[in-house]
């Protein structure tokens, strides 16, 4: 099987090792990986802020790069696959053709959890795991692309890891993108509470499907001197490839 | 060029709510009980079937506003009360005020009601010489306070025990007690006499019913069945919105409402009021006069935003909303707070005040997930927040930056030169840039993804 994938660009600029951990991951499984050279941005920014004129033009790049290849599309970031299945159709509503492209490429697109539990069924590989490990549910993954299993599963398939449930963990982190810049004393506060919880599971690290989330709650993390590491989910399970 | 200053200050708001450790803690064990109150309330329950019902039965209503509006009328009218249309809160302060000055009436006991929020009928009354009592409990103690409610069905949730304590003593001379129990015997001697005094009630309605003319009231703590009965005069002020066809919907919404709002299976009391009090009855008002809003709504009902008219006022986007439970209703600055008021706050308001409100959701979405009446939430703060860029309600500053990003993400030559320039200038931006953010981030790559797997 061969499959694209998208990076993201929070992944591209600033976690490439996440990027690699993906490929690793998916290569495991036989799962032959394209790279379409031209990705940018999925246009999540834009879109969130308001800006529908900035989000088509991301949607339209994002549609005229990815509907030359074929095969299923893998995204690291609920909220950009989110972006792409959810919002890219509704971006075109009065524009047909476009609407029908962006649904087509809407309907080849996984987030990687979902991909590997649905497709790869990665939750039955006996993955390894180590330490004691918790997991933040982000908002877009749980409540626009209703994956809320597969994470879970994964996460507690890993040999030798120990899975511990996160009080709240699919209550707002507070990044929001935009957000943490217009009201960073909210932010802050919402990413320090989900801290608290954190810190109450007794794990030594917080497991998430979002780079966006992950950022804003290592940054906290970070201001508590505590030892508990963020990592992402392709990295944990990456490390686990036997 | 728009002048943004002249927006609520939600920002500044939240952040002095930030700081006050009581307003958090209240707040926080307030959501936190409604929330899982709520939970456990509808566990079990064909939920979904329900939502989907009300959902389209306020749609329907919605779709033939004006109709149902009208044969509330006639049938209110025809069993006794008086109805008057207002067009805006003034209209509708006016007719509220005439009302009371013809009778020479220059005190009455009021049931909470939103609508009279939204039109600031106390503060106007007060000016014309009328003593408004508020009589639920938690609207009582911020009118002793001087507040606004922070809460759309729990006013003083911002406020412990302590806090109502203090000011009971301060501003009513009794002694001091932190005892629910007290402080509630304390106001229930001080509103007991109001009651049995008032020549005339305020309320407001949660239900109008077309078929019958009935309004209806939810209320815990009674208050509302002394307000509408005990005077003479019962006044009703209701935003036409409200309505629903008939007597037998209703079962709809008193299992959503208390459910979605507390988590109660059903509120203490549900007050159904048709007209006046009629020859051979016992109770009720002689006198019944009924006002019904629009304040725009009419408008509302017929555009894009029409489906935020749904809401029935239970409260439950609030207590699922981050924003909302950290810093609490009064950050608002507006009638509404939480997504439900930022909405509603924005259509009614305008996006000139009302702009600086689309910052406070992360658009996580937790409030379409309770509603019980599938408002879309989410959806519609996000095609607000598209308003208010077409309306230009942004900084220059955003606006300059997301332009360049429209031009950037469509050319991977210039997406990389960008990721190179923020590697390179991360040290220089973070002392001039906004460092509240950029702070927390950590620094842009050197060797980007793309580069490593290609």
């Amino acid at each position: 099987m061969r499959i694209q994938l998208f990076g993201t660009c929070l992944v591209d600029t600033m976690f490439p090792e996440t990027g690699e951990a993906t490929v690793r991951l998916l290569r495991h499984f036989g799962v032959e990986v394209g790279y379409p050279g031209g990705q940018t941005c999925c246009g999540k920014p834009a879109d969130s802020g308001g800006y529908r004129r900035e989000s088509r033009k991301a949607a339209e790049h994002f549609i005229s790069v990815f509907e030359r290849t074929d095969g299923p599309i893998v995204i690291p970031s609920g909220s950009c696959a989110s972006m792409v299945k959810n919002h890219y159709p509704e971006l075109f509503k009065d524009n047909e053709p476009m609407r029908q492209k962006a649904e087509m490429i809407a309907g080849r697109t996984y987030e990687l959890s979902q991909f590997l539990v649905r497709v790869l069924k990665a939750h039955e590989a006996n993955l390894t795991g180590k330490g004691r490990i918790t997991y933040h549910a982000s908002c877009q993954l749980t409540r626009e692309l209703g994956v809320r299993e597969e994470p879970l599963l994964l996460l507690q398939s890993l040999d030798g890891a120990e899975f511990v449930h996160l009080p709240h963990a699919d209550r707002c982190c507070g990044f929001g993108g935009i957000f943490m810049a217009k009201l960073p004393e909210v932010s802050m506060a919402l990413a320090d509470e989900k801290v608290d919880s954190i810190l109450s599971t007794g794990a030594d690290t917080v497991v998430g499907c979002d780079h966006g989330c992950l950022m804003n709650i290592a940054d906290a993390i970070r201001r508590r001197d505590s030892a508990v590491q963020v990592k992402h989910i392709a990295a944990v399970l990456a490390e686990g490839l036997r | 060029m728009r002048n943004l200053a002249s927006g609520i200050p939600f920002r500044d708001n939240a952040v002095r709510a930030l700081n006050n450790s009581t307003l958090r803690r209240a707040m926080r064990n307030a959501t936190e009980t409604f929330a899982i109150n709520r939970a456990e309330a509808v566990a079990a329950l064909p939920l979904e079937e329900w939502r989907d019902q009300a959902s389209e039965l306020r749609l329907r209503v919605l779709d033939n506003l004006s109709d149902y509006v009208s044969r509330f009328e006639k049938n209110a009218t025809r069993a006794g009360a008086n109805v008057h249309r207002a067009k805006d809160s003034q209209e509708a302060r006016g007719v509220i005020a005439s009302i009371l000055k013809d009778r020479s009436i220059g005190r009455v006991v009021k049931s909470k009601s939103m609508v009279s929020e939204e039109i600031h009928l106390n503060d106007y009354l007060e000016e014309q010489g009328v003593t408004v009592v508020e009589t639920d409990l938690g609207e009582y103690i911020i009118q002793v306070a001087g507040e606004g409610p922070s809460h759309i069905i729990v006013p003083a949730i911002h406020k412990d025990r302590r806090q109502v304590g203090k000011l009971f003593a301060e501003k009513l001379g009794c002694e001091y007690s932190d005892d629910p129990a007290i402080l509630t015997g304390i106001a229930k001697r001080v509103l007991r006499k109001e009651f049995l005094s008032a020549k005339a009630g305020i309320s407001g309605a949660n239900f109008a019913v077309a078929e019958s003319g009935s309004i209806v009231i939810f209320t815990n703590e009674g208050n509302g069945r002394m307000c509408t009965t005990l005077p003479p005069l019962h006044i009703v002020i209701l935003s036409i919105e409200k309505m629903i066809p008939s007597l037998a919907d209703l079962p709809k919404f008193i299992r959503l409402l208390p459910r979605s709002a507390t988590g109660q299976v059903i509120t203490s009391y549900t007050s159904i009021i048709t007209g006046s009090r009629k020859p051979g009855e016992s109770t009720g008002a002689k006198e019944m006069h009924i006002v019904l809003l629009d304040n725009g709504r009419s408008q509302i009902a017929t555009g894009e935003y029409r489906e935020m008219l749904k809401c029935i006022r239970c409260g439950a986007c609030l207590n699922a909303c981050p924003v909302y439970r950290i810093v609490g209703g009064h950050a608002y600055g507006s009638t509404y707070p939480g997504p439900m008021g930022i909405v509603l706050t924005t259509l009614l308001d305008g996006m000139e005040r009302a702009h600086p409100l689309l910052d406070a959701t992360t658009l996580c979405g937790a409030c379409g997930d309770v509603c019980p009446v599938k408002v879309p939430l989410p959806q519609l703060l996000r095609r607000l927040r598209e308003h208010r860029v077409e309306e230009g309600f942004t900084p220059k500053m955003e606006q300059r930056g997301m332009a360049a990003f429209g031009t950037i993400v469509r050319s991977p030559f210039l997406f990389h030169l960008g990721q190179t320039a923020a590697h390179l200038l991360w040290p220089a931006a973070r002392r001039l840039g906004p460092a509240n953010a950029l702070d927390r981030l950590p620094r842009p790559v050197s060797t980007t993804f793309r580069e490593k797997v290609s």
